[in-house]
């Protein structure tokens, strides 16, 4: 499997809510995206396995192995949508139908993706919430969905995103509605997985903690398109967008062993993200940006790669080199 | 060491079960206190019991045992005339921006309401004044008293939120989640306004978070919450280097964090929490590693490992 997203964009009407969005995924490649809200993961997601909202529109190419999954038909799409990519979301508990119990809802998408019988169905759903660590699955394969806990909810999601044995995953904040502790189980478990089927992923989430355990490359979005992708290390280590500079900067971080608690302040970004209809002119980040020269305000910086498998939107990133 | 503001003693709230069901023992047996200008941070996951804890601390609801002295006054044992005095000591910033403010009143009529706490409110131009005056402390501008919520971001409710908390100058202020609903550039501005004015007010905070790292940003204590109760008390430093509770170190293990690199799997996976586990006497002990049949059968209280470093846990100071 290799996914190709070209110049991706979302509008609804004549505004741009995605643009320019670029970037590539080999077979068993995990990468992150990371952003703030608004800034458009989650759209991208929806826009890949074609689920956009009504009214919205997608231009650009999302190839996977080269066949355009823009320019699918619908019938075609759902197919592979559901064959060749699963998606994790972010709130099991709107995700799940709540009026079905949870053996049937996977089982559910086998009969229909593995053209499988009701029995075999059964059976397989039924391993399926094993290999994700359901406690006592035999039981609660016959629950209904608010019968589990959070946890278990997700557990739930994640079975029925694999049970089509998908190449590739995209897991959307899977683990925000969660507590600490059954978040690092589900992370995890979800690593476990990607690893041992080889698949490739693409987590989404604010909280670059999660980014920087889980992935080799992360992609950094603000207000609707990239600023930043490149290797995690490099990107949370020495960023080259000011933007992601401000965000590792805003993150409370522990205090060194010696420090004086009581000293440091938070280095927050001024402002807010704008809103799609609002996008400043130029660079998207310079009214909120430390490093903004006049430079940055005319027109829009393009995409560049400064360093090999590392790009960037920035006039002024060769000041952070 | 100055008087404290906030004294909690064994502070109790339990809810009937349905039918048969037992009580759910929300806050069970809590003591603390809050000086001067100092913060206690609370930690615990969904249904620790942080926002029950909060709500009696406000005087929003009844203990079912247990006593909230605020400034030396038992806020259960006053007539509602004085209670209502007392408030003006004492307020509350919510985790949602949003369903805080009422959306048909001005920022100006917000921010003003605390004001009829006293016995004379101030009208008119004095009254504006305050209101100007808390609006430039946490960073908004005089003019934004006529607008009303939905013109302000998520960041800038939450100023005005904690405007109207200031405006009755209290010497408490309990923070219940204040940021969690922030994005990480606006959640920093928002963390380093609450950290001047615990510095410049000398405002002493119950700041109750799930977040660690936010926690630890503002707290000099932590309390680490567990159905209800306190497993862990100590100054902020002693309880993220030396943690000693197992769930207390159970949650900085979970914690995300860059510097931790990539995820490795723990050897032996937790068992899930489970709401039927309330019998144990550790509530913990059914997820606990350490667990022994004596944590099923005694409750541990809090013991000092060091100097203002409780645990509550029978093994603490072997593991």
């Amino acid at each position: 499997m290799s996914l190709a997203v070209e110049n991706l964009a979302v509008h609804l009407g004549a505004r741009a809510l995605l643009a320019d969005m670029s970037f590539r995924l080999e077979n068993g490649a995990t990468l992150g995206i990371v952003g703030e809200s608004g800034s458009g993961k989650s759209l991208l997601a929806l826009a890949i396995i074609g689920l956009l909202p009504e009214g919205m529109q997608a231009q650009g190419r999302v190839l996977l192995d080269g066949e355009d999954l823009l320019a699918l038909p619908e019938s075609a799409l759902c197919h592979r949508r559901g064959a060749r990519i699963g998606m994790i979301f972010q709130e099991p508990a709107t995700a799940l139908n709540p009026a079905m119990r949870i053996g049937e809802q996977i089982a559910e998408g086998l009969i229909w993706h593995r053209r499988i019988d009701a029995a075999a169905a059964r059976a397989e759903s039924l391993r399926l919430l094993d290999h994700v660590r359901m406690p006592d699955a035999q039981r609660r394969f016959a629950f209904y969905p608010h019968e589990l806990s959070g946890g278990q909810r997700q557990r739930v999601g994640i079975a029925i995103a694999l049970a089509p044995e998908p190449e590739l995953l995209i897991a959307d904040e899977p683990t925000t509605a969660l507590d600490v502790t059954v978040e690092s189980e589900i992370l995890d478990l979800l690593a476990e997985l990607v690893a041992e089927a080889r698949m490739s992923l693409i987590l989404i989430s604010h909280d670059l903690g999660i980014i920087a355990g889980m992935t080799e490359r992360c992609l950094v979005m603000y207000a609707g398109t990239r600023f930043e992708e490149g290797p995690k290390e490099r990107i949370l280590r020495k960023p080259l967008n000011p933007y992601t500079l401000g965000l590792l900067a805003a993150l409370p971080e522990r205090a060194p062993a010696t420090g004086e608690r009581r000293a440091r302040r938070l280095a927050g970004i001024p402002g807010n993200v704008p809103s799609a209809g609002r996008l400043p002119p130029g660079c998207r980040f310079a009214d909120r940006c430390a490093m903004a020269i006049a430079a940055c305000r005319p027109v829009e910086p393009a995409w560049r790669a400064l360093e090999p498998g590392h790009g960037v939107r920035c006039i002024r990133a060769e000041t952070l080199l | 060491m100055s008087a404290p503001v906030l004294e909690v003693r064994n502070l109790t709230r339990h809810f009937r079960g349905r039918g048969s069901a037992p009580a759910l023992k929300a806050v069970d047996g809590v003591t603390f206190q809050i000086e001067e200008g100092s913060t206690l941070g609370v930690v615990g996951e969904s249904g620790s019991g942080k926002t029950t804890l909060a709500r009696l601390i406000m005087a929003l609801d009844r203990p079912t045992a247990g006593e909230v002295i605020f400034a030396g006054h038992d806020l259960f044992a006053q007539p509602a005339a004085e209670l209502a005095r007392l408030r003006r000591g004492f307020q509350m910033v919510f985790q949602d921006p949003y369903g805080s403010l009422d959306p048909r009143m001005s920022v100006g009529r917000i921010i003003a309401e605390p004001l009829h706490l006293e016995p004379a409110a101030p009208r008119g131009a004095a009254r504006r004044a305050r209101v100007a005056e808390v609006l430039a402390e946490v960073g908004l501008a005089p003019g934004d008293a006529g607008r009303r919520p939905h013109q302000f971001s998520g960041g800038q409710r939450q100023r005005i939120a904690i405007a109207r908390a200031l405006i009755s100058r209290p010497q408490l202020v309990i923070a219940d989640e204040p940021v969690s609903a922030l994005d990480l550039s606006v959640q920093a501005q928002v963390l380093n306004l609450l950290m001047d004015l615990r510095d410049r007010e000398r405002l002493a905070f119950l700041f109750i978070s799930h977040n660690l790292a936010v926690v630890e940003f503002l707290a000099d204590r932590i309390a680490v919450m567990y159905r209800g109760r306190f497993v862990e008390t100590g100054p902020a430093e002693e309880i993220f280097r030396h943690p000693m509770h197992p769930y207390t170190r159970l949650l900085l293990e979970s914690e995300p964090r860059l510097e931790k690199g990539k995820r490795r799997a723990r050897p032996a996976p937790m068992r899930e929490d489970r709401a039927g586990d309330w019998t144990h006497a550790c509530a913990f002990a059914p997820r606990c590693p350490h667990a022994t049949m004596d944590c099923t059968a005694r409750t541990p209280v809090p013991t000092a490992l060091a100097a203002g470093h409780d645990v509550t846990c029978h093994y603490a100071g072997e593991i």
